[in-house]
């Protein structure tokens, strides 16, 4: 079995991982970070993250695509999509309020999905080309972005304080969007990054600018 | 679990931020990319104190409008109000939903004003040196980093309060100048907990006995190279 030694990235304190049992995880014994935690089915280790975030692109194109909620007063009715509603700041003065709304709403889930659904199909067949990595690094960077259950609770209250004056009926997205919050963490708790990075290939040009080998 | 008591920083290696491949560079100054996941390699993040004063002063002072000034103009048959964001939370608590206005008072009041103090906290802790309660520091960082991003939730509700009420001329509701603020304040604070790296936390604050012997021996260029144990 790899046993790997890490540098905690909290505390820097140099430690090897000892061999972990599917669904272990390993703790910093200084600073207690999660250094590595074990599948639980260490035969495949990407199928049930794949499936999950196959499931999740289909569930965000959906959620992007019908109307959020529907509201009527007096015989006016409205609805709004979740960009409608980026949409609406921005023809309203607010741009960057808008750029801010749609980048965490809209933009962060759907790069995040779609970076690890082409990832995790990429990494199915090892060894993964050097661009997967690159590629996981970029889903990575935008996973704290995506505030989708920020969102959830921001449209409930919304909803709640509108149905004060109107009636209000929640649309096929907000089931969606619902979904969605639950199916973000299924994919961060059931995927082991450590899979995928121990399929990638190196880039030979960095690895050249560290000193060579010693023995 | 087996450790070598010393840092990656003492023995001259930069564990990558991103996949948290071991490597050693030729320089520390510019360790280059990592060879596997091409992310830049830092020992610590570079200015990481003097970036996360910059980013948590201009949060402090974003904060000052993003609660004076309005969120939300409702206009109604003729008469507009202004709401600011505790004008919102009275709302919600006078309206009988005081769960709710509880929950936008801790998310859009006391997490941003808590995490400048706690952000200004750890600064001037490692800034002095301090020794003491690492662990704590360690952990209260975790949770400015966690639950930062939940100070969003007012500009969702005031996107959405917007996007579905116009319905003009009975009745509409346009954004106020203080979302923006409101919104700055929360980027800049999550952006402030990027930069600042949790490890000088326990540079300054701990003092681990070197023990030559815990010093990887004649370690090849890249540690995780298929080690077999
Ligand atoms: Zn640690
Ligand atoms: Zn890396």
């Amino acid at each position: 079995m790899d046993t790997e030694i890490v540098a905690c990235p909290d505390c820097d304190l140099l430690q090897q991982i000892p061999v972990l049992n599917p669904g272990d995880k390993a703790r910093c014994p200084r600073c207690g970070h999660v250094l590595a935690s074990a599948a639980i089915d260490s035969h495949h280790p990407l199928d049930l993250p794949l499936s999950l975030t196959l499931t999740a692109f289909i569930v965000l194109i959906i959620a992007n695509t019908t109307p959020l909620m529907g509201l009527s007063v007096m015989g006016k009715t409205a609805s709004t999509t979740i960009i409608g509603g980026a949409y609406e700041m921005w023809i309203n003065g607010e741009p960057l309020t808008a750029a801010v709304v749609a980048f965490s709403a809209v933009i962060a889930p759907g790069l995040f999905i779609l970076f690890m659904l082409i990832v995790l199909l990429a990494a199915r067949r090892p060894p993964a080309p050097h661009w997967v990595g690159e590629m996981l690094r970029w889903a990575q960077s935008m996973q704290p972005w995506s505030m989708l259950e920020v969102m959830m609770l921001g449209i409930l209250v919304a909803l709640i304080k509108i149905a004060e004056l109107a009636t209000v009926e929640p649309g096929i997205a907000m089931f969606a969007v619902g979904a969605l919050v639950l199916l973000f963490p299924a994919i961060m708790v059931s995927f082991n990054a450590h899979e995928v990075w121990m399929r990638v290939e190196w880039d030979h040009d960095a690895a050249a600018s560290q000193s060579p080998p010693q023995t | 679990m087996k450790t070598s008591e010393i840092t990656a920083a003492q023995a001259g290696l930069i564990g990558c931020n991103t996949c948290s491949l071991l490597t050693h560079p030729v320089s520390m100054e510019h360790p280059g990319h990592c060879p596997r996941c091409g992310a830049k390699l830092e020992s610590r993040r570079p200015n990481s104190i003097q970036y996360t004063w910059a980013l948590v002063i201009a949060a402090t002072i974003c904060y000052i409008p993003a609660n004076l000034l309005p969120v939300m103009n409702t206009t109604a048959l003729g008469s507009s109000e202004a709401d600011t964001i505790m004008g919102g939370v009275i709302y919600l608590y006078t309206s009988g939903s005081w769960p709710l206005a509880l929950i936008v008072l801790i998310a859009s009041v006391m997490v941003p004003l808590g995490k400048l103090i706690a952000l200004a906290y750890l600064l001037i802790t490692v800034q002095r040196g301090v020794k003491g309660g690492v662990r704590e520091r360690t952990r209260l960082y975790r949770m400015v980093e966690f639950i930062g991003r939940w100070s969003m939730l007012d500009v969702f509700v005031d996107t959405f309060t917007v996007a579905m009420v116009q319905l003009k001329p009975l009745m509409s509701v346009e954004p106020g100048l203080g979302v923006v603020f409101f919104a700055a304040v929360v980027v800049l604070t999550m952006l402030a907990a990027v930069t600042f790296d949790p490890r000088l936390i326990w540079d300054s604050g701990t003092e681990i006995e070197v023990r030559p012997v815990a010093a990887p021996k004649g370690h090849p260029s890249v540690l995780n190279e298929k080690s077999h144990a």
